[in-house]
């Protein structure tokens, strides 16, 4: 099984790589760009096939490693 | 009096901490592998700077699981003055010791220059030797220095007198233009709850020889010394 896991600056916590990229954006001519938030994406291959065991395991994986949930949330997408 | 130095994979700065504590306290630190488990018998505890395997993940993420950090934790609870500068600091949030994160600069630049530091608090066991408002003049080098915390957290600091340093310029003014890094209110160094780990993100360590250009780092080193003889 594996589970893809997005990390993501909480909102509200200024993101000045996600600024510095949209600026970017605008230089190079996309103005349809609102704005952008940078992030990080984790895939991990699991053992087993309870998915329901396999979310609350990296739930905590997030929790203690994956993400700073002082600045950061996180998704998890089993697949 | 004993002092330990935790040295982890990637970390840079640790003999400049040893300089600083064996000028301090006249005994050459013992060095901790991020391995071990254990900690020998010391009054002080440093983390120093650097670049902790390799920044992965989070700066200090991979540093605050080591096996070592439960060893340290365990000696914050009893008391044990602990001081992390700079990735230190860094690993010091991730391990849960003190409130807040370190985030990327808000110039998204790494900053390597001296910058004057006021210092809030001269109470605590880390600046016993400073006056009230006094301005210091330490070396910053890091990326990562934006301190974050949630305006609760934050104003529970202040309340408590746990902000210690603030970034300011040669006369003590604090304000959006002396803010090196985009920490929120100004913030460079803080304490825990107990008032026995600081935090911070200037490195004391590199300002205490006139090679360094200044000594102004040595009144932190020597606050510790006073504060557990």
């Amino acid at each position: 099984m594996k589970a893809r896991v997005h990390v993501t600056l909480k909102n509200g916590v200024l993101d000045p790589q996600g600024k510095a990229v949209h600026h970017a954006l605008q230089g190079l001519g996309f103005d349809g760009v609102n704005d952008v938030r940078q992030g990080k994406f984790i895939e991990l291959e699991l053992d087993g096939t309870d998915a329901a065991k396999a979310k609350a395991e990296v739930t905590e994986m997030c929790e203690k490693l994956l993400a700073n949930t002082v600045i950061e949330d996180y998704t998890i997408e089993l697949a | 009096m004993k002092s330990a130095v935790i040295l982890f994979p990637g970390i840079n700065r640790e003999n400049d901490a040893i300089a600083a504590l064996e000028q301090a306290t006249g005994t050459k630190p013992t060095v901790v592998w991020h391995g071990e488990t254990d900690l020998p018998k010391v009054d002080i505890i440093m983390v120093p700077g650097g670049f902790s395997y390799g920044d992965y993940l989070r700066c200090g993420a991979m540093a605050a699981k080591s096996p070592i950090m439960r060893a340290v934790a365990d000696r914050a609870a009893q008391g044990a003055t602990i001081l992390g500068v700079c990735n230190g600091f860094q690993i010091l949030t991730e391990a849960g010791l003190l409130p807040g994160a370190l985030m990327r600069n808000a110039s998204l630049k790494f900053i390597c220059k001296n910058t004057h530091l006021r210092i809030e608090n001269t109470s605590t066991r880390f600046t016993n030797q400073y006056g009230k408002g006094d301005v210091v003049d330490y070396p910053v080098a890091h990326h990562d220095g934006n301190y974050f915390a949630d305006e609760d957290t934050l104003n529970r600091l202040e309340g408590e007198g746990r902000v210690v340093l603030r970034y300011c310029d040669v006369n003590g003014n604090v304000d959006p233009a002396t803010n090196l890094n985009g920490s929120q209110r100004n913030i460079a160094g803080i304490i825990n709850e107990a008032g026995n780990v600081l935090g911070m993100m200037p490195h004391p360590e590199n300002a205490i020889d006139p090679l360094h250009g200044g000594i102004d780092g040595r009144g932190l080193f020597k606050s510790m010394v006073e504060a557990v003889s």
